[in-house]
């Protein structure tokens, strides 16, 4: 999964997507996880990185990624690779 | 060194859209409350499981106490009964009974509940349209007050009292215009048509039956008090006119129950908080309507209410947790509770505060929210705000006092416990959790039914 390479992201979460305008709020792990994205880290590494850094369970983060990946493709936020 | 990690809290994204401001501002109910009368709600949960239902007897008293202050400041004789059938858990009942309540029942089941716990009979009204002849027996023979319903009750204790040859001391149901649809002309004896007065007729002509009071209950969740002021003054129009007619001074109106709690109606557009009127504004409209009406002063009649929900819902709690997340066809969250529709009845008629029992940051999510009920009908919230919800997480669900632990269903799951936290902020057990004993117990299986061979 690929995250569209020209979004903005602010620190605070807020991001901005040039092609159609569309503007969206994240919390600080989805801000997280997209960052990673931008810097074309593959899902492995970023899964790892947050395990580092967050409290959680493998298993939870695995279940809460591939949600999240879903509401980014509902979004078009992300392509196939 | 060791870094300490981060609080999870799953990720989420929320797309922002433009357009015209809300001048109410967004809600903020999922504001935490980790405690209840300074009890941890996570404490709780690991004490009596969950779900479980909470009561607060500090919130029941000062309710109870504002209610009657709000009367008793305006008119000199107020009594009030306590509705069974709102919550009949002994222990709630005799919180009332201890702050001065008599029993309002509507069957012999909450009228023996009443007996049990220790009111005497003659501080018990019976309501409701199925009295048996039996059960109005027993009422007679406790000096109880037996408010009659329709004419068929009337003809039944008519006959009873003459085999008994003892004066019942009764009052009669009248339904009636109070300006508020659809009419609740179901119950009781109707004004306008002028079926109530045939009923007083009736009454008066007859040697054993004494007509004590009048009583009315025009509706439930009321929102407006200038109905209250119209049952008042139709009840006292009645009361007058049988001062006239047959010299009789009625000891009482009662004017019933129908106060709305604080919750929000389902399809309100604004909070229940911000559109019922308060309890000092129904005190207002039903003792100025009763005391300009022109009665003497020492021929005032005691007013009697029966309110129950506005006395016990803000005092009730439900904690439960969260079982499952998962995300619709159409992309809305959709979060499953460890409680449905067949512990918190009212789900069906209010928009339920939730709010999370733990931290949060500021994220939150639209979702649905789902009981734990393999049926379509178990939607404890249509549409809710609430923070990033994790599997085991725990809620806590407010102002559920009223109706739930008495309509609740045993169905699929059964009912969880009862607690109440005292005025010293001690919890107690109020009633146990059912088992599956609690059901097979009252089963019997036919002896051909007994065994049975699978292949």
């Amino acid at each position: 999964m690929k995250i569209n390479s020209n979004l903005a992201i602010s620190d605070t979460g807020f991001i901005f997507n040039p092609s159609n305008g569309d503007s969206f709020s994240t919390n600080a792990l989805g801000a997280d996880i997209i960052r990673l994205m931008k810097e074309g880290k593959k899902t492995a590494d970023i899964k790892k990185a947050i395990c580092e850094k967050y409290e959680v369970d493998p298993k939870v983060l695995d279940k809460d990624y591939d949600d999240f990946m879903s509401h980014l493709r509902d979004h078009f936020l992300v392509s196939h690779d | 060194m060791k870094t300490e990690k981060l609080k999870y809290e799953r990720p989420a994204i929320r797309k922002l859209n433009t357009g015209l401001m809300n001048k109410f501002g967004t809600r903020t109910e999922y504001a935490p409350v980790t405690h209840i009368d300074g009890v941890s709600v996570r404490e709780l949960i690991s004490k009596y499981g969950s779900p479980c239902f909470v009561l607060s007897e500090r919130t029941i008293r000062k309710t109870y106490q504002n209610a009657v202050r709000a009367f008793k400041t305006r008119y000199p004789k107020v009594q009030f009964a306590w509705s069974y059938k709102t919550n009949y858990i002994d222990a709630v009942c005799n919180v009332f009974h201890q702050e001065g309540s008599w029993a309002e029942v509507v069957s012999i089941f909450e009228y023996t509940k009443a007996l049990n716990n220790g009111v005497p009979g003659n501080k018990i009204i019976f309501n409701g349209p199925e009295k048996s002849k039996d059960d109005m027996k027993l009422a007679i023979e406790n000096n109880s007050f037996l408010h009659i319903d329709h004419f068929d009750e009337l003809y039944d204790l008519i006959e009873l009292t003459e085999t008994m040859k003892k004066k019942a001391k009764v009052a009669i149901r009248v339904n009636m215009d109070t300006g508020v649809y659809p009419m609740w002309d179901r119950f009781g004896f109707n004004y306008e048509s002028g079926q109530a007065w045939n009923a007083i007729t009736k009454i008066m002509a007859t040697e054993y039956l004494d007509l004590v009071g009048l009583h009315c209950h025009i509706g439930t969740f009321m929102l407006t008090t200038s109905a209250y002021a119209v049952a008042a003054a139709k009840l006292s129009d009645l009361a007058v006119n049988i001062k006239y007619s047959y010299n009789k001074v009625l000891q009482y109106l009662d004017l019933g129950g129908g106060f709305p709690s604080g919750n929000t109606l389902r399809g309100s557009y604004l909070p229940g908080t911000d559109v019922i009127p308060s309890i000092d504004e129904f005190a207002e409209a039903i003792t100025s309507t009763i005391l300009n009406y022109g009665y003497k002063k020492d021929e005032l009649p005691l007013l009697i209410l029966e309110t129950g929900r506005a006395l016990i819902d803000d005092a009730g709690y439900l904690l439960g947790s969260v079982i499952a997340n998962k995300r619709l066809s159409d992309g809305r969250r959709a979060t499953i509770m460890d409680f449905g529709v067949n512990i918190l009845f009212t789900a069906f008629w209010y928009e339920h505060k939730i709010t999370p029992a733990q931290e949060f940051s500021s994220h939150t999510e639209d979702m649905v929210l789902y009981g734990p009920l393999c049926m379509n009908i178990d939607v404890v919230r249509q549409s809710v705000n609430l923070p990033m919800l994790n599997k085991g997480d725990h809620v806590v669900v407010h102002k559920v006092g009223a109706y739930n632990m008495t309509q609740w269903m045993q169905f699929i799951a059964m009912r969880p416990k009862v607690v109440l936290i005292d005025t010293e902020g001690n919890a107690h057990v109020i009633r146990e959790n059912e088992t599956v004993e609690t059901l097979t117990v009252m089963e019997r299986k036919p002896e051909h039914l007994k065994t049975f061979k699978l292949a």
